[in-house]
């Protein structure tokens, strides 16, 4: 079947099963840092879409899909960096990173 | 579609599954490493060779060395005795399906009208610089912004609690 579909929607799909298993990470998993790695993994799925439309969109050199792309990235890397401090700071003051035993917002 | 587009992504879908699934979290993270590198594979090959090395640099050269730092500062690398999954991980795993049913089946049905180029863009690096610092000069200068706040935060988080102590 992908014999005469277009290659985009190959790399649409393999976008969408890795953003469904990051978010299947991110649900089930009970250690804060497999849930970032899951949202992790949702994050590069997007990238990944970004990047199959710029190349199979209609105007390729206008570089928007590219810059999308490649902001999002600087974003995550940002994004990673706040949310294993978060984790970090959270296992020095409950001294565990289960995200089922974290049910009560004040120290 | 050729042989290498499939073997690239049963390497990353295959990374991807192991990163959720394994239960030693070092091995989690070494997993992950393995779909990000996928993932720069499949940028090369649709030609983004900017965005694949960056790709490379910043998800395997940083994000995952800080994961890994992460896992072993929190003394996570023992896998832990009472389960790896949530009490409620049978009502994430049926969102998870029914979220790539819906996108599954709206790629599927959309696969006619999808725009399919056959010319492979020739995008220089001097083109990205050159739309980085006309056209997208704003969005950088925020993004340089955001990066110098993030980590500035990420530092202060990290530190607070030592900080109460004194």
């Amino acid at each position: 079947m992908m014999g005469q579909a277009t290659p985009l929607a190959a790399y649409l799909l393999v976008a969408a099963l890795l953003f469904s298993i990051g978010l299947a990470g991110a649900l089930t998993r009970r250690n804060a840092i497999l849930v970032l790695i899951g949202i992790e993994l949702m994050l590069n799925a997007a990238n990944l879409n970004l990047i199959a439309f710029w190349r199979y969109g209609p105007h390729p050199e206008l570089l928007t899909g590219m810059m999308f792309a490649i902001f999002s990235i600087a974003v995550a890397a940002a994004e990673a960096a706040v949310g294993l401090g978060l984790v970090i700071s959270i296992h020095r003051h409950a001294h565990t990173t289960d995200l089922d035993a974290m049910n009560r917002m004040r120290g | 579609m050729s042989f290498v587009f499939y073997a690239i992504a049963a390497l990353t879908v295959a990374g991807g599954l192991a990163a959720v699934l394994l239960k030693n979290t070092v091995h989690c993270a070494l997993a992950l490493t393995v779909a990000f590198a996928g993932l720069a594979l499949m940028f090369l090959e649709l030609d983004a060779q900017f965005a694949g090395f960056a790709q490379i640099l910043v998800y395997i050269g940083a994000v995952a060395i800080l994961v890994v730092f992460a896992i072993l500062l929190t003394r996570n690398a023992e896998t832990p005795k009472d389960g790896v999954y949530s009490r409620n991980w049978l009502a994430g795993l049926v969102i998870a399906a029914g979220v790539f049913a819906v996108l599954g089946w709206a790629v599927l049905q959309s696969v006619r009208v999808l725009p399919h180029e056959t010319t492979t863009p020739t995008v220089t690096v001097l083109d990205i610089g050159n739309a980085l610092m006309g056209r997208y000069v704003l969005p950088l200068e925020i993004v340089a912004l955001l990066l110098t706040a993030a980590l500035i935060g990420a530092v202060i988080v990290a530190m607070h609690e030592k900080e109460r102590a004194k």
